[in-house]
């Protein structure tokens, strides 16, 4: 019998209360450290299992599969529709291109996935850990290999706790093997993210790929095959964060994978709650065959209550129900629920359950408001940009008749995938001449700048002030970048400066 | 680490170093055995290292370590790298005319970046980082050009520099007028010069005097209506760019002490592609003459 199961036969005596946290003294006691308690999971079919095994397919298909999906920009642009290109400082996704100084949209993105994490976790609890984090989708891929190699948990436990022989080891050789592969497979689609994911494959067989994405497959290969195959709950236990941050989030409406104590205890099995039934005595539904315990990734008892090492995914839920199915009696006594709505049973109360409360509606909005403001600028942002550096030495100069001029570096941005021409104008002071240097001067101080496509371009501007008023130190100008075809506009102020009047 | 120190603390059951202040033991906690073989492992990586590194001096010199590294080979090599890698252009930039060199985009994008750094090493001490300048030492952003501000007239003066000492340098200086003109003469010369660019003259001063002056002394070089000499490098006396002030007494003392800045000869120090590149530089400040 296992330290669990033995203190899970304790706490078969107790009443229908959830235990109590352990006294001040129980926890002097606790150790520093504990060995790992190793977790042989039980495969379990059920609705649950079900939607883990969808999101599981959809996720990790998504992550392997999207570097090959392509998408045509033409002939100046990479064709992979998702693609970081740290070389060219491009980002891509689908039909939008991300330069480095819009990375300000990574910031927006960062803000939708953690309200959306706070919403998910005021809803119902911890469907991230659950359904969707990656430490959660890879170990049960692990797992699912570690029980098609070495069996399910009782012909896992048997072989293990038996003399090894030659096939234990074959088993477990096979087993590790596929993770590994697994883990390969993990660090090698990453790196097709940061380039052409055709090309990369190729190179990387033919051993002519960047150090680089070696030393990355390396480091992926290695802290999945750790991560899923080995570390598991630990990580989710000790390692991360969200569990600590989650239970100071949360409040008791969330729904929450729960055990309705108040149907289950006191558990007893069939054979006695007959006689107990037939003596008239009260008995739960909870028959105390521990299918709940044998099916958890993290191997917690969901009778003991909400707790950290409980990542709500509702496999308790699914292995329950197929118990109580067999049994004849109703379903879902371990269930989506509240600790309210147990108590309110209890008082012969009917449960309720609120979904729309002030914190989720404002999330909601956050996340509604956020995203919006996102959407906006990224549809309406334009594909041209202007910058202007003025000279810092000399700040204006002096010309021979007298004239006073400055100097300015311009930066031109073009962000369409062909090449267009700008005209560039300065306005600001009561009379000048815009002269651009190496190119023809034109009569109305407006150039005509042509930037090549998805590239920016440098010119240098004079601007000399011929107004005979005697300047002001610092004068507002500004520079229009129009597109000759389209009449899209982008403006940047800056100064003319002048000697500081006396 | 004596006996006598082992003192064993009660409540921990570690040992005490043996020092105590007022009742107040130290304990004598072992170290973490990971900690002390990663110790152990850093000095095996350290003998390890005076092997295959250079380490132990030597009077004459150092241990060379089984890999010959050394830290300046291994600049030279970076430096290897980076010639080969701006090889193609600079080779283009040695065969190019600076006019050339001004019609190619590419070209020129890569020379004024290079301008910008030889400038920064080079020029920047007299003209300043931006090629503003200072006193004696002219602005290259104005349109005021002693010797010429075609790009050709530029590459000319930085390749072989002004009263430099080179024979194809610019030549001609202002020499001094103490011995030749009296005090009250140089005063009178230097009021006609102020009024040539419109700038206002001290009460009494003889303008005449000074015009008469000006054309039996200045006018051989600065020219009769006092514009300048390019072949000469005399400046332009009537516009309002002064290379040493405007005030009367610089311009005094200007007569009577003379000028001679001097540019420095660039051949043979900077290579080709550098001086054009310096030449594009210079004249993209203010655009040059055409």
């Amino acid at each position: 019998m296992t330290q669990l199961e033995e203190l899970v036969r304790q706490s078969e005596v107790k009443p229908a209360t959830p235990p109590p946290p352990p006294s001040d003294d129980e926890i002097e006691d606790i150790p520093l450290y504990a060995a790992r308690r190793k977790i042989y999971p039980q495969s379990v079919h059920g609705t649950f299992r079900r939607i883990k095994w969808v999101v599981l397919l959809i996720t990790l298909g998504v992550y392997y599969f999207l570097p090959f999906v392509r998408w045509d920009r033409g002939p100046d642009a990479p064709s992979q529709a998702v693609l970081i290109d740290f070389p060219n400082r491009r980002f891509y996704f689908f039909f939008i291109e991300l330069w480095p100084q819009e990375i300000y949209y990574l910031t927006g993105l960062l803000v939708l996935a953690a309200i959306g994490l706070f919403l998910m976790n005021a809803l119902a609890g911890r469907v991230w850990c659950g359904y969707l984090c990656p430490q959660t989708v890879w170990t049960d891929l692990y797992m699912a290999i570690e029980r098609f190699t070495e069996g399910d948990r009782r012909e896992h436990m048997k072989r293990e706790s038996a003399k090894w022989t030659a096939e234990t080891y074959a088993r477990k050789a096979a087993k590790h093997f596929l993770w590994l592969m697994v883990a390969w497979w993990t660090g090698g689609a990453w790196v097709l993210y940061f380039a052409d994911a055709p090309t990369l494959v190729k190179e990387l067989a033919t051993g002519e790929a960047p150090l680089v994405a070696y030393a990355w497959i390396g480091i992926l290969t290695f802290t999945t095959y750790s991560l899923a195959g080995h570390l598991r709950e630990q990580v989710c236990l000790y390692m991360c964060p969200w569990p600590r941050i989650q239970a100071a989030l949360t409040d008791e409406y969330a729904l929450n994978v729960t055990y309705r104590y108040d149907r289950g205890e006191p558990r007893t099995s069939v054979k006695k709650a007959e006689q107990l039934k037939a003596q008239g005595q009260h008995v739960g539904d909870c028959v105390d065959c521990l299918q709940c315990v044998h099916v958890c990734p993290t191997g917690i008892d969901i009778r003991q209550g909400s707790q950290l090492g409980c990542i709500q995914c509702g496999l308790c839920i699914d292995a329950c129900n197929n118990i109580m199915a067999k049994l004849g009696r109703p379903r879902d006594l371990i269930a989506y629920d509240t600790d309210l709505n147990i108590k309110a049973r209890q008082e012969g109360r009917a449960p309720s359950y609120k979904l729309i409360r002030p914190r989720t509606m404002l999330y909601a909005a956050i996340i509604a408001i956020a995203g919006g403001v996102m959407l906006y600028t990224l549809a309406t942002r334009g594909s041209e940009g202007i910058s202007v550096i003025h000279d810092r030495n000399p700040m204006y100069v002096r010309l021979s008749d007298g004239a006073l001029r400055n100097g300015y570096i311009i930066r031109i941005v073009n962000k369409q995938l062909k090449s267009r021409d700008f005209i560039v104008s300065v306005d600001g002071l009561p009379s000048s001449l815009v002269d651009f240097v190496g190119l023809p001067p034109r009569a109305d101080g407006r150039q005509l700048v042509s930037v090549g496509p998805d590239q920016t371009k440098e010119v240098r501007v004079l601007v000399t002030d011929y107004s005979n008023t005697a300047p002001a130190a610092s004068t507002t100008v500004l520079f229009s970048l129009i597109d000759a075809d389209t009449g899209a506009v982008a403006q940047v102020r800056d100064h003319f400066f002048g000697p500081e009047r006396k | 680490m004596a006996e006598e120190h082992k003192h064993i603390d009660t409540l921990t059951g570690t040992a005490t170093t043996g020092h105590e202040w007022d009742g107040l033991r130290e304990l004598n906690t072992p170290l973490p055995r990971w900690w002390l073989w990663l110790f152990y492992l850093t000095i095996v990586w350290a003998i390890g290292y005076w092997i295959v590194y250079p380490a132990w001096p030597l009077i004459h010199n150092s241990t060379q370590g089984l890999f010959g590294y050394h830290s300046r080979n291994a600049v030279v090599e970076d430096l290897k790298e980076l010639h080969a890698q701006r090889g193609p252009m600079m080779a283009k930039l040695a065969s190019a005319s600076t006019a050339e060199i001004l019609a190619d985009p590419q070209l020129l994008d890569f020379a004024r970046a290079q301008g910008r750094v030889a400038f920064a090493d080079n020029c920047a001490p007299c003209h300043g980082a931006g090629g503003g300048g200072a006193k004696g030492y002219p602005n290259l952003n104005d349109d005021d050009w002693l010797w010429g501000g075609k790009i050709t007239d530029i590459e000319q003066t930085i390749r072989f520099g002004a009263r430099s000492g080179n024979d194809k340098g610019r030549q001609g200086n202002m020499p001094p007028f103490a011995g030749v003109l009296k005090p009250a003469e140089v005063s009178n010369v230097a009021d006609y010069v102020r009024s040539l660019s419109g700038l206002p003259t001290e009460p009494g001063a003889d303008l005449a005097a000074g015009k008469k002056l000006f054309a039996d002394n200045c006018a051989v070089c600065h020219g009769e209506n006092a514009k300048g000499n390019r072949e000469l490098g005399s400046a332009n006396l009537t516009d309002k760019i002064w290379l040493y002030g405007s005030d009367k007494a610089t311009i005094v003392e200007g007569i009577e002490k003379g000028h001679g800045g001097v540019m420095p000869t660039w051949e043979g120090r900077l290579s080709e592609p550098v001086i054009k590149s310096l030449a594009v530089y210079v004249y993209s400040f203010g655009g040059g003459e055409k």
